[in-house]
């Protein structure tokens, strides 16, 4: 057992959530729990028809229901400046042109915002909003990808990608054609999207909103609001999970900045669970084709991967779907395509491994395929085709571990007890199937800045104005800090979440460690230093004849080596008569040392599954996810995004599906009865395995990405264990029992 | 959502009194279906009368058989030493339902009718006989994955949901009904329907009345019994299909069989004919074969629930077989 707080922290250590209490005893306010003094209540009517218009909005009745203090429309509602202004696709994360709250009456998707109904109780808010009456002129619409493939488009900022020869894997003397198809799946985190947007009179607001990046809420808010920067404020401490559904900002901020306008009080707008499933983002609907080939003996000649998403008529939505493909394996032709299907949906988003984990669905049910082929081990064919650089970029990996993952996982897993044969592995009525899968995602570093303050009593206050959405990353900074200052860790406070702290990067793309925590990591170093320097010019100082590098840190103090003379940070303060010290740093993100190399975090999984053979019943008996994320900074909140990671893939790979009535456009299990993700019962054992070697190139830490990792290829390890079980290839996910019987 | 009051009766005469005096008024037992279905627009009560309080709760063994009160949790039956030793079958479907935490608010009464979880159900965008006659059966050429293979009709091809029912069903349970007029007693059979013309109308129960019991006969099938829920995660999903299976042996002779099933009707569908084929044989994987044939007679399958008509035998016959002792 590890102890509660354990004194002296170092980075590696497995030590608690600083939050944890908080969390626990409820006292963490999440978006929807800020009830400020006069708050009043917002609730969004959504539209029922997929495309067409608005012909006529009747709000008599709903205007007229108790404590109704307004209904905000395209007819009445504020202008938003930004909206005003065409399209700036410079810098904008998404092509397009973003949707616009109550802008018109142009109607884009089912589901779509088009009034807001604002009272003083939810109640009275609720009612009001079932009051107003909406007449449409519709539209013919499409929500279906597959039967729209033929007006997919290629993304303006899509590049068809070859090396070598193209469609080299004809040729091959094995090959494989084959085609794979993912569905809508949605976040679906256990808070659902809320704001609360409170004015200080016309020119400054302040949002309690449900972000990953309070820096990007602002950014945007000001933009559409044409204010500026020190008067627009997004806290969000507290995240009850996003995975990408909270990136940028939704009609749930919007809504609640436009309501607080209009009401002149506090606006709380709360999306209700059906409301997420096409308003704030999902991940969108795949097809993919895939070829492959190789020579008799096992060696990749070409892979072509094309693929397919889905987006919205008004912005293209593009992910890395095709990215894994390009870099897992040494394969010398290797083309890939992408285009996007635009349908009368909202915009998809990113959703954690957003492309990478539909893309290597593909790709590894796709290798498994083709070591059936050629009757070779799946492992065995992928060590042979382990790329010892990247083969896109032409570049030394800044580390690489995948090796060794196959290695340890394989080795703790015990699939040298595999028997290769479909069918051979069977428990009573069960058949029993081992699968195994790769996986690769991007490592990288961005800017970030970071301020520490030590203060009179010795204590350090860090700031920043990163998400903690739930990976710990609170905790591993609290930790960084404590390590570099080799201080106590109960003297170190941690503030986030809040965009007047130092700019941060948005907590996506598994990057935070990297990027925030090397500026903490550099920040507390500066500190560090800077109480040196205070510790020999001291008023008589007895370390007033040291040198720097004499001087070491430790327990709190500054001191010399042989532990003789020790300062602790407060007396240093103290004898300079300094209420505080602090400093700030700007740290650069992946500079050109870094250009010099490719930095990906990988994985291997392995998979143990039975199939009932009556009722096609699958169940996952026990996973083994080994991960070189370089070196661990925290053992349990590491442990925890694998855990997170590997139950996710659990239900993308059995359950996950957003079931649409095509004919309607409208989503017909969006609620957490029907849209299926895993229960408790549905995840066995899971090991996690480490190779826990520092990174040299990325952050001074040695940290790689973690938080999407051990997702990517990992519903292939369970389509291909079900394969092993069953001799039934299923190529469109999820894995449910109609499809195996 | 709208406004509604909310009362709370201490008599079952004054409940009823309350629910028949309203034309809007509707009773309320443990929510778990009735809020969500006010929530989605599906019904809107000006008035809710709670008896969840009602002294309705017991579980009482009778000279042939047990008395279980209608305000009865699903958790309580299901944990009752009683009801696990006489009526396994009972308890094993209960456990089977929803969670731990619907269970501890869910009703025995409100379990039996509740309403089916039918997509186009609950979407008031959307057609539904069942909620709006008229409107027109958005499942039948729309997304039915889980409807039904039996006894629908062009107007509703939707499924009861309940897990608790199936087992009722199989026991040849007797419904305890009270109302203005004074209390009768319903054949479990009997008291759901199947759709025909009126697919608004679930069960034979009147607006008015309240469901006071359940009753079971004294059951042989104590140790031989099996309930099978096939479903798309382990846990907190409605059936597919599901099997309650019983069988009453000697040596490896089957004296007396109940068969019942879920998630193919509008109502739990009892497999009677596949019960009397049963009688006589030998437990064999055959003989429960067989009788998974003759319980599928009839069965017919529309775009997306085509499996059905294959998981729903190997179902019966992998229900007979744990039951059995043969699995
Ligand atoms: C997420 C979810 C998952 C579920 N999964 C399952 C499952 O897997 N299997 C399963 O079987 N069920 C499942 N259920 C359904 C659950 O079993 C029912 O909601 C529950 O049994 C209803 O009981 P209640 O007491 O809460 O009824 P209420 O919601 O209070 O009432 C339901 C209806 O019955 C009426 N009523 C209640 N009691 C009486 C009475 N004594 N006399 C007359 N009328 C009465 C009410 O007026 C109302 O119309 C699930 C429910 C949810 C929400």
């Amino acid at each position: 057992m590890e102890k509660a707080f354990i004194k002296k922290v170092q980075i590696g250590d497995a030590m608690d959530r600083v939050d944890a209490r908080l969390k626990v005893s409820g006292a963490a306010r999440y978006a929807a729990e800020y009830t400020l003094k006069s708050v009043v209540y917002g609730v969004l009517v959504t539209s029922t028809i997929a495309k067409g218009s608005i012909k006529e909005m009747d709000t008599r009745a709903a205007e007229k229901a108790p404590g109704v203090l307004a209904i905000i429309n395209h007819k009445n509602a504020p202008k938003v400046p930004g909206h005003q202004a065409g399209t700036d696709n410079e810098g904008s994360r998404v092509y397009g042109q973003e949707f616009r709250l109550f802008y018109d009456n142009k109607i884009y998707h089912n589901d779509q915002p088009i009034a807001l109904a604002i009272a003083s109780t939810p109640e009275q808010a609720e009612h009001a909003a079932s009051l107003i009456k909406v007449h449409y002129a519709q539209e013919k619409h499409q929500t279906n990808s597959k039967a729209n493939t033929s007006n997919a488009i290629t993304p303006a900022r899509g590049k068809d990608y070859s090396r070598g020869t193209a469609y080299a894997f004809k040729n091959a003397p094995v090959n494989l054609e084959l085609e794979y198809g993912t569905p809508i799946q949605v976040h679906n985190p256990m808070e659902p999207h809320a704001t609360t947007a409170v004015w200080e009179g016309a020119t400054k607001v302040t949002v309690y909103n449900k972000t990953q990046a309070t820096k990007l809420s602002q950014q945007e808010i000001m933009k559409a609001f044409d204010l500026k920067e020190e008067n627009v404020q997004a806290i969000s401490p507290f995240v009850g999970g996003a995975f990408g559904s909270s990136s940028r900002v939704w009609p749930q901020e919007m809504a609640a900045i436009m309501g607080a306008k209009v009401t002149g009080k506090p606006v709380k707008v709360a999306l209700k669970r059906d409301q997420v499933f096409n308003m704030v983002g999902y991940r969108p609907r795949s097809i993919q084709k895939i070829g492959i080939g190789a020579t008799a003996e096992g060696i990749l000649t070409g892979i072509t991967h094309e693929a397919f998403t889905s987006t919205s008529q008004y912005e293209q939505f593009t992910e890395r779907i095709v990215d894994p493909t390009k870099t897992l394996y040494n394969c010398p032709n290797l083309n890939t395509a992408y285009k996007l299907i635009p349908l009368d949906m909202s915009t998809p988003c990113w959703t954690r491994g957003p492309g990478e984990t539909s893309g290597s669905f593909a790709l590894e049910s796709a290798m498994d395929e083709l070591a059936y082929a050629l009757n070779i081990d799946p492992l065995a064919l992928r060590l042979k085709n382990y790329a010892p650089s990247d083969p896109e970029k032409n570049l030394p990996w800044s580390s690489n571990y995948l090796k060794e993952c196959y290695q340890m996982g394989a080795d703790r897993f015990g699939w040298n007890k595999r028997t290769p044969t479909p069918g051979s592995m069977r428990k009573d009525e069960w058949q029993v199937g081992m699968g195994m899968a790769a996986g690769i995602y991007k490592s990288e570093r961005d800017a970030a800045s970071a301020i520490a303050t030590v203060l009179a009593n010795g204590s350090v206050v860090v700031q920043s104005a990163v998400a903690d959405v739930g990976p710990g990353s609170a905790t591993i900074f609290t930790q960084i800090a404590a390590d570099v200052l080799a201080m106590d860790v109960k003297q170190v406070t941690f503030e986030w979440g809040n965009s007047k702290l130092p700019k941060a990067p948005g907590q996506f793309g598994s990057h935070t460690t990297a990027s925030v925590g090397s500026a903490i990591y550099e920040v507390c170093t500066l500190l560090k230093k800077k109480l040196q320097e205070l510790a020999i010019t001291m008023p008589n100082s007895e370390l007033a004849r040291a040198q720097q590098n004499d001087l070491v840190v430790e327990e709190g103090t500054v001191g010399l080596k042989n532990k003789q003379i020790q300062l602790s940070y407060a007396d240093i303060l103290k004898s300079h008569a300094l209420p505080q010290v602090q400093v700030s740093t700007e740290s650069k993100g992946g500079g050109p040392e870094q250009e010099k190399y490719s930095g990906k975090s990988f994985c291997a999984n392995f998979v143990e599954v039975r199939v009932h053979s009556l009722t096609g019943e699958v169940r996952v008996n026990r996973v083994v996810s080994a991960v070189d994320c370089g070196r661990v900074v925290n053992k349990k909140t590491a442990t925890s995004q694998v855990y997170g990671s590997i139950t996710w893939g659990i239900g993308i790979a059995l359950m996950e599906e957003a079931k649409l009535d095509h004919r309607y456009g409208r989503h017909l299990n969006n609620d957490l009865a029907e849209y299926h993700v895993p229960t408790c019962a549905d995840v066995p054992p899971i090991e996690v395995l480490f190779v826990d070697k520092p990174d040299p190139v990325i952050d001074p830490m040695g940290a790689k990405g973690i938080g999407e990792i051990p997702l990517v290829g990992f519903s292939a390890a369970i389509a291909n264990a079900v394969y092993h079980a069953t001799g039934k290839r299923i190529r469109e996910l999820p894995i449910t029992p109609d499809k195996l019987l | 959502m709208n406004n509604f009051q909310y009362i709370r009766t201490t008599s079952t005469k004054a409940a009823i009194d309350a629910v028949a005096k309203d034309p809007d008024a509707r009773f309320i037992a443990g929510g778990t279906n009735l809020l969500d279905l006010m929530k989605r627009g599906i019904v809107s009560p000006e008035k809710l009368v709670d008896i969840s309080r009602l002294p309705l709760n017991k579980i009482e063994r009778e000279a042939s058989g047990v008395r279980i009160g209608a305000m009865a949790l699903n958790s309580e039956v299901a944990e009752n030493a009683f009801i696990k030793e006489k009526f396994p079958l009972l308890a094993q479907a209960l456990q089977a339902g929803a969670s731990a935490q619907l269970r501890n608010m869910a009703t025995v009464g409100g379990n039996i009718l509740q309403r089916t979880r039918c997509h186009y159900f609950y979407d008031t965008s959307l057609p539904c006989n069942k909620r709006e006659p008229g409107t027109g059966c958005g499942a039948l050429e729309g997304n039915n994955h889980m409807h039904a293979i039996f006894g629908f009709s062009e107007k509703c091809i939707a499924v009861h949901p309940s897990d608790m029912c199936v087992a009722l069903a199989a026991l040849d349970a007797t419904v305890l009904v009270s109302g203005p007029t004074g209390d009768r007693k319903i054949a479990f059979a009997d008291f759901h329907r199947l759709p025909g013309d009126k697919p608004h109308v679930d069960t034979v129960l009147e607006k008015n009345e309240l469901i006071t019991a359940v009753t079971l006969p004294d059951s042989p099938f104590t140790k031989n019994v099996h309930y099978l829920k096939v479903r798309e995660r382990a846990s907190y999903a409605f059936a597919l299909v599901s099997v309650a299976a019983g069988l009453q042996l000697e040596n490896d002779t089957i004296q007396r069989a109940c068969l019942a099933m879920g998630g193919v009707a509008h109502k739990p569908w009892r497999l009677a004919s596949a019960e009397k084929a049963l009688i006589g044989k030998k437990v064999t994987e055959a003989t429960f074969r067989q009788a998974a044939e003759i319980a599928m007679q009839g069965a017919k399958s529309f775009e997306h629930n085509a499996y059905k008509l294959k998981l729903a035998p190997n179902a019966i016959v992998q229900a007979l077989k744990t039951a059995a002792g043969i699995a």
